[in-house]
């Protein structure tokens, strides 16, 4: 049997225990079915259009555009276009994990894919409007300002890290 | 949301237009993607279905009453172990700030949810790695707590 099938199995019974707590009216189960339905909920908004946009992507993008705009020769640029690439991103780390792969296979190189997803994580537009709104503007505006200089000091450490360690991503074909 | 919808959609029907036979190739990938990794999201659903279990008020009570230091270190671990979409997390962030969690700790909580996910290892791992994953973790909670030592600076809640 292999790995993905496992998975699989062990789903299906995390979803029939749930089922059941329902039938039988479990509270614990039941909170479980609770919280599993809002996050299932957001990922299949997020998860069918993002990974249909990253095969648009990896059909349609030149190698030798990624390179340019975020390899090794784009300079101080491609920690703008990380952190602008990640403000739009919707859905948080899960969904730029796949997009930063993507990038990195397409010839993108580490301090670029570190700046997008810690930056994804830390600088998202909708997330900042709604966190202002809950929290106060000036939560915000310190929480962004103090962000971005970190997002690029760290992601130029990792990046230098993993280039003299010659570190591959693994593909996914 | 509609925004992503919106884009998608867009550059589906350009690439349609453009060229039928990459499109459907873009397609086949998406969906190779898609089901390579399912399995990663599935368990990372399972683990935050059980995770959230633990009632806000015991977070809130536990964020509280710590003092600054140790509130920022529970909060931040807090925060780690899970992963929540914004909607949940700033609703609930505003009621502990109601509750009297200073922002320093709210910083620590918000901001370890977003970026360090032990819960969303299973998929980072495909697309990382393990050790890239790991040291990308660690590095992640050492912004955090930064984060929210500035914000305490900032808040006069430091000093």
């Amino acid at each position: 049997m292999t790995k993905a099938m496992k998975s699989y199995i062990g789903f299906g019974v995390f979803l029939i225990i749930i089922a059941l707590s329902y039938g039988v009216n479990f509270q614990i189960g039941m909170d479980i079915g609770e919280n599993f339905w809002i996050f299932a909920w957001d990922m299949l908004r997020i998860l069918p259009p993002a990974f249909l946009l990253i095969g648009i992507f990896e059909v349609w993008a030149k190698r030798e555009t990624i390179e340019k705009n975020f390899g090794g020769v784009s300079g101080p640029k491609r920690y703008i276009y990380g952190i602008l690439l990640a403000a739009t991103t919707v859905g948080g780390t899960f969904v730029a994990f796949p997009v930063a792969n993507s990038l990195y296979h397409k010839g993108a190189d580490y301090n670029s894919i570190f700046t997008y997803v810690t930056a994804a994580s830390l600088v998202m537009i909708p997330m900042s409007i709604m966190e202002a709104s809950i929290l106060g503007i000036r939560f915000t505006l310190i929480r962004l300002g103090v962000s971005l200089p970190l997002v690029i000091l760290s992601a130029a450490l990792l990046g230098a890290y993993f280039k003299k360690r010659e570190y591959a991503l693994p593909a996914q074909e | 949301m509609i925004g992503l919808y919106g884009v998608t959609a867009v550059a589906f029907l350009i690439s349609l237009l453009v060229d039928r036979e990459r499109t459907k190739k873009a397609v086949k990938i998406a969906w190779k993607k898609f089901t390579k990794i399912l399995p990663g999201y599935l368990k990372i659903l399972m683990i935050l279905s059980v995770v959230l279990l633990v009632p806000n008020e015991i977070i809130a009570r536990y964020l509280g009453e710590s003092s600054s230091y140790l509130g920022i270190l529970i909060a931040g671990l807090f925060g780690s172990i899970t992963m929540m979409p914004g909607f949940i997390a700033y609703p609930l962030a505003g009621v502990f700030l109601d509750q009297g969690v200073s922002y320093m700790v709210i910083a620590a909580f918000v901001t370890t949810l977003m970026m360090v996910g032990v819960a969303t290892y299973p998929v980072e791992k495909q697309y990382f790695g393990k050790r890239s994953t790991i040291i990308r973790n660690v590095t992640a909670f050492g912004i955090a707590m930064v984060i929210a030592l500035s914000m305490g600076l900032f808040y006069g809640e430091l000093i």
